[in-house]
């Protein structure tokens, strides 16, 4: 069942690429419901898991390769836990929103939703893999369709920004696979369960700390962490909306899904002697990220930053090593990944229609965009944790829980809320509120059933959550529960 | 007759080169049509040749006959067999590959002769198990090899020809002199012999890593290593692009052959296994770096594909140098070898015969005129853009797994720091690769001629394509040949 989620999208991107010429108006359908599917298949999943029971459950394994003559036995394993299983769900949920949101795409419309289906296959295979190898495979396989997605159906300076999201991205895992290879070789076992068991890696044939900081790399440049940022805004800024979604929706929480899976899970003891480590660049990332919104002109890289600062939450609440801190990060990625998809999918509808991301030269569009700005307003309502929306469950359950350990650096995280107050409803009075500039006088509201659809899911899912926050963090808790065990 | 039987697959390949010459000696030349029409029959013959060479490998693994032959001179075993297939591979690739270039070309049946007697060549490098074997077997295969770099007769294939065989001949001297090195101190020029010496020797160390010196500097040129290398660039660019390819490939591949037999079989044990790892070792940091920093900058596909050999070859040899680190009989540096050069060939023979394809319909073996090939011809261009994901290391391509293997026997001969330098040269290496990937597909072209390959190119092209795909997904087969082809050392 679950690889069927993971692989279907594959069977849907084949069925496009053999598409005839004339049919290539046919690929979304196909495209969007390939989406479907998954997304039913993921959902059913979610209402399936046995929460009384937890653990990783859905497991397929089988082996893949197997070698006779050393420990470099590979196998196809994948499960879901409390953890995984709402970011699979996030997932398939933004997939098929950037496949909806694609709707009108113009330029080779083909190959645009065969990468996009290759992309999504590549995300629910990250965070369901129970192999190390394996996570590793996915890991990398996502960086050849954001490769083309960006490069080929990006804006500005496209091809600078697809180089530099791969190459940062590449060296990164380039030092994650000598850490997987050192843990295998020590645990011999490439099996996360196994290696999660295996207790101390101090007999290693490198110190346990290298181990460590190899693992770490790779996760801090995805997440990611000031002063490996620099790629975010040029990704975000030059990716075509859909792919900026799923960038800020999912992409970044394989980083912060790493540093609670790998790095915490299988090496609790580094992981604990550095969590001061941590939480100082977890304050810098949330400040920095949040002073850099202030200056930006455009649209896209104000909330590219804005991201530096939120995936900041998710790296303070795990530097808290308890519980609290740790469910919180694993909300605040879920919740983050709702909020800021939204963001990028209402700019990218602005920006389909003034053709510009300026903020300075949007002004007023209020009165033409009612639809949009109400959305907006919610988005980044949620997005500064207003109350009753999904951010604030995440960011208050990151500071209780952080609170204890790092007095001061949480306090540096609460003023990054100030900020963000702040930076988002200064957006939103300049580009919506206001007078109408007469040359935007002809812009129209979004309106088809496309765009309108996508977007009222996910301020349900983010109301939902503000809610009644248990229904997602009491998986997520249940989740990260055993890592917190271990990290005590 | 059992020699010979033994031997069949490389008599396969010599007989079939013969047979051409004699074809082609007897067919009449009268006109451009007559030429043309025996094209398909001269080209038809070598890969019946190539085929039949195979087929014999096969039967041989079908009755599962090993054995050694003509007293101690040749062995077959796993080994043996891994690499005929291999070259026997190759060489038939090569043939279609080169259909389009025999079009314009003279001396039609001297190239094809020339390339399955190089591949005789190189199978005996592999099967060589005597020193004076393994030398004739080098020469044959170099000296078809000279001739068939300055076929064309242009101005820089003469150069590149008299650099090839003004290099190869100094690398031939200086292997011949730790060879005889070899001999001096053992008295004897079999491997087995030269073991037996080598295990037990408790003095001599000196000497017998001179030996090891100079058989890795002679060599070193086959394999392409810095800093042996010079002569890579030029003779690349120069030669005609399907012996290029043949030279990357299967003359590279032939070059680690011969070093795993002589140094596995002959210096594997004893006194100097310790310091020959740490040479291979310092080579491979040094040969990635290198090549991979040269290739960085290099305007002409050709000369990048030259420099990136050199850094691959450096990865290669990470394999050899984990061997013997830590652990004289850990198989898994051996094995890592041997799969690495089999992925290796698909990979790089997809690439190589995509831009055969690319740079004959373009007029042009420069990076910046690929610009918007995938608009001409995407299956070209998706085609190389595989090969080179696979070149860089992405999953699920067959590179994918050999660099993660490569990788994982240096973990295990505790050499991760020079894990580390390779991993860090597969992100050098990803900037370049994926610089042609984003010139075809990211950038518009000149004009909007759609272009085909022609039927040959586009047949091997889609078998490398599918091959460094199947590897990927499904590497079991190829892990299992290697291990088996490693388990040829184990000694004791």
């Amino acid at each position: 069942m679950l690889t069927f989620a993971i692989l279907f999208p594959l069977v849907g991107a084949v069925l496009i690429a053999t598409l005839p010429k004339d049919q290539e108006r046919s690929a979304r359908v196909i495209a969007a419901i390939t989406a479907v599917i998954v997304l039913g298949v993921v959902a059913y999943l979610f209402i399936d898991y046995d929460r009384g029971a937890g653990g990783y459950q859905f497991i397929d394994s089988t082996t893949w390769l197997d070698s006779d003559i050393s420990d470099f036995d590979l196998n196809y394993a994948v499960g879901l836990d409390g953890l995984s299983l709402p970011l699979v769900l996030l997932t398939a949920f933004l997939g098929l929103v950037s496949v909806l949101i694609s709707w009108r795409i113009e330029l080779r419309p083909k190959e645009y939703f065969v990468w996009l289906l290759v992309l999504e296959t590549s995300l629910l295979g990250v965070f369901s893999s129970l192999d190390l190898v394996l996570f590793f495979l996915f890991w990398e396989v996502e960086l050849v369709p954001m490769f083309f997605l960006i490069s080929i159906w990006g804006s500005g300076n496209r091809v600078y920004s697809a180089w530099k999201y791969v190459l940062y991205t590449f060296l990164g895992s380039a030092f994650m696979i000598v850490g997987i290879l050192t843990l295998g070789f020590t645990a011999g076992t490439f099996d996360i369960r196994e290696l999660a068991e295996f207790g101390s890696f101090d007999d290693a044939i490198i110190p346990a700390w290298s181990i460590f900081t190899l693992l770490s790399i790779a996760f801090l440049v995805k997440m990611p962490i000031v002063p490996f940022h620099t790629w975010l805004p040029d990704a975000h800024t030059d990716a075509p909306t859909a792919v900026s979604v799923m960038l800020a929706g999912v992409l970044l929480k394989m980083g912060g899904y790493g540093i609670l899976r790998m790095s915490f899970s299988i090496m609790p003891e580094q992981a604990s002697d550095a969590n001061l480590v941590f939480a100082v660049i977890a304050a810098v990332s949330i400040l920095y990220g949040a002073m850099m919104t202030l200056i930006q002109t455009d649209l896209k890289r104000l909330i590219a930053y804005s991201s530096v600062s939120h995936m900041g939450y998710v790296l303070l609440g795990a530097s808290s090593i308890g519980l609290v801190g740790l469910t919180g990060a694993a909300t605040q990625m879920v919740t983050h990944g709702l909020i800021t998809g939204m963001l990028f999918a209402l700019v990218g509808m602005v920006y389909d229609r003034a053709h510009t991301r300026e903020i300075g030269e949007l002004r007023g569009l209020a009165t033409r965009m009612p639809f949009i700005t109400a959305m907006m307003l919610v988005a980044g309502l949620a997005s500064l944790g207003l109350p009753s929306l999904a951010g604030f469950a995440a960011e208050v359950t990151v500071f209780l829980g952080t609170f204890e350990r790092h007095e001061a650096l949480t306090i540096v995280g609460v003023i990054g809320v100030a900020f963000a107050a702040g930076y988002i409803l200064w957006m939103i009075q300049r580009v919506f509120w206001g007078e109408l500039d007469p040359k935007w006088a002809e812009l129209t509201d979004a309106t088809a059933w496309w765009e309108r659809g996508p977007i009222i899911a996910l301020t349900a899912a983010i109301i939902a959550i503000g809610v009644y926050p248990a229904w997602i963090m009491d998986l997520l808790r249940d989740g990260v529960a055993p890592i917190a065990e271990r990290l005590a | 007759m059992d020699d010979l039987h033994l031997l069949g697959p490389q008599l396969a390949l010599l007989i079939g080169g013969g047979l051409i010459i004699i074809v082609d000696v007897l067919l009449p030349i009268a006109g451009r049509e007559a030429y043309l029409q025996r094209r398909p029959l001269l080209s038809g013959l070598a890969i019946l040749a190539a085929a039949g060479s195979a087929g014999w490998s096969l039967v041989l693994v079908l009755t599962d006959e090993r054995g050694e032959a003509f007293d101690g001179m040749i062995a077959v075993d796993d080994f043996t067999l891994f690499f005929n297939f291999l070259f026997a591979g190759v060489a038939g690739v090569i043939v279609l590959a080169s259909v389009d270039f025999l079009d314009r070309h003279r001396f039609q049946g001297e190239y094809l002769a020339l390339i399955l007697i190089a591949a005789a060549g190189m199978s005996l490098m592999a099967a060589g198990t005597d020193l004076i074997m393994i030398f004739i077997a080098l020469e044959l295969q170099a000296i078809a090899l000279f001739a068939l770099v300055g076929i064309s007769k242009s101005a820089s294939g003469s150069e590149a020809t008299l650099k090839f065989l003004l290099l190869s001949a100094i690398s031939t001297a200086i292997t011949l002199y730790g060879m005889a090195y070899l001999f001096g101190l053992s008295g004897e020029t079999s491997l087995d012999g030269i073991f037996e010496y080598v295990s037990n020797a408790d003095e001599n160390r000196s000497a017998l890593v001179l030996a090891a010196v100079f058989l890795t500097a002679g060599l070193g040129f086959k394999m392409a290593v810095v800093p042996f290398q010079m002569w890579v660039p030029d003779v690349y660019e120069g030669a005609p692009t399907p012996i290029t390819a043949f030279l990357s490939v299967a003359s590279k591949a032939a070059g680690f052959a011969v070093v795993m037999r002589i140094f596995l079989a002959a210096l594997g044990e004893g006194i100097v296994t310790t310091d020959w790892a740490y040479l291979f070792a310092a080579i491979a940091a040094v040969s990635m770096t290198v090549g991979n920093v040269l290739a960085l900058v290099q305007g002409n596909i050709k000369r990048m594909l030259g420099y990136s050999s050199i850094a691959q070859a450096g990865t290669i040899l990470i394999g050899l140098a984990a061997v013997a680190a830590e652990d004289p009989q850990l198989l898994l540096g051996t094995s890592s070898v041997v799969f690495f050069l089999g992925a290796y060939a698909f990979t790089n023979i997809g690439a190589f015969i995509a831009i055969i394809a690319i740079s004959h319909k373009i007029g042009s073996d420069q990076i910046d005129d690929y610009a918007g090939v995938a608009k001409r011809s995407p299956l070209l261009a998706l085609g190389l853009a595989a090969c080179l994901f696979s070149l860089t290391g992405f999953p699920p391509t067959a590179g994918f797994i050999a660099k993660v293997y490569v990788f994982n026997a240096a973990v295990q001969a505790d050499l991760v720091w020079l894990a580390i330098i390779g991993v860090i040269n597969s992100v050098i290496a990803a900037y370049y690769y994926l610089r042609v990937v984003l010139n075809m597909f990211a950038r518009d072209p000149e004009t909007d001629d759609a272009f085909l390959p022609s039927p040959y190119l586009g047949a091997a092209l889609a078998a490398a394509v599918v091959g460094l795909f199947a590897i990927g997904i499904y590497p079991t087969p190829l892990i299992e040949a290697s291990e088996s082809a490693a388990r040829v050392f184990v000694f004791g």
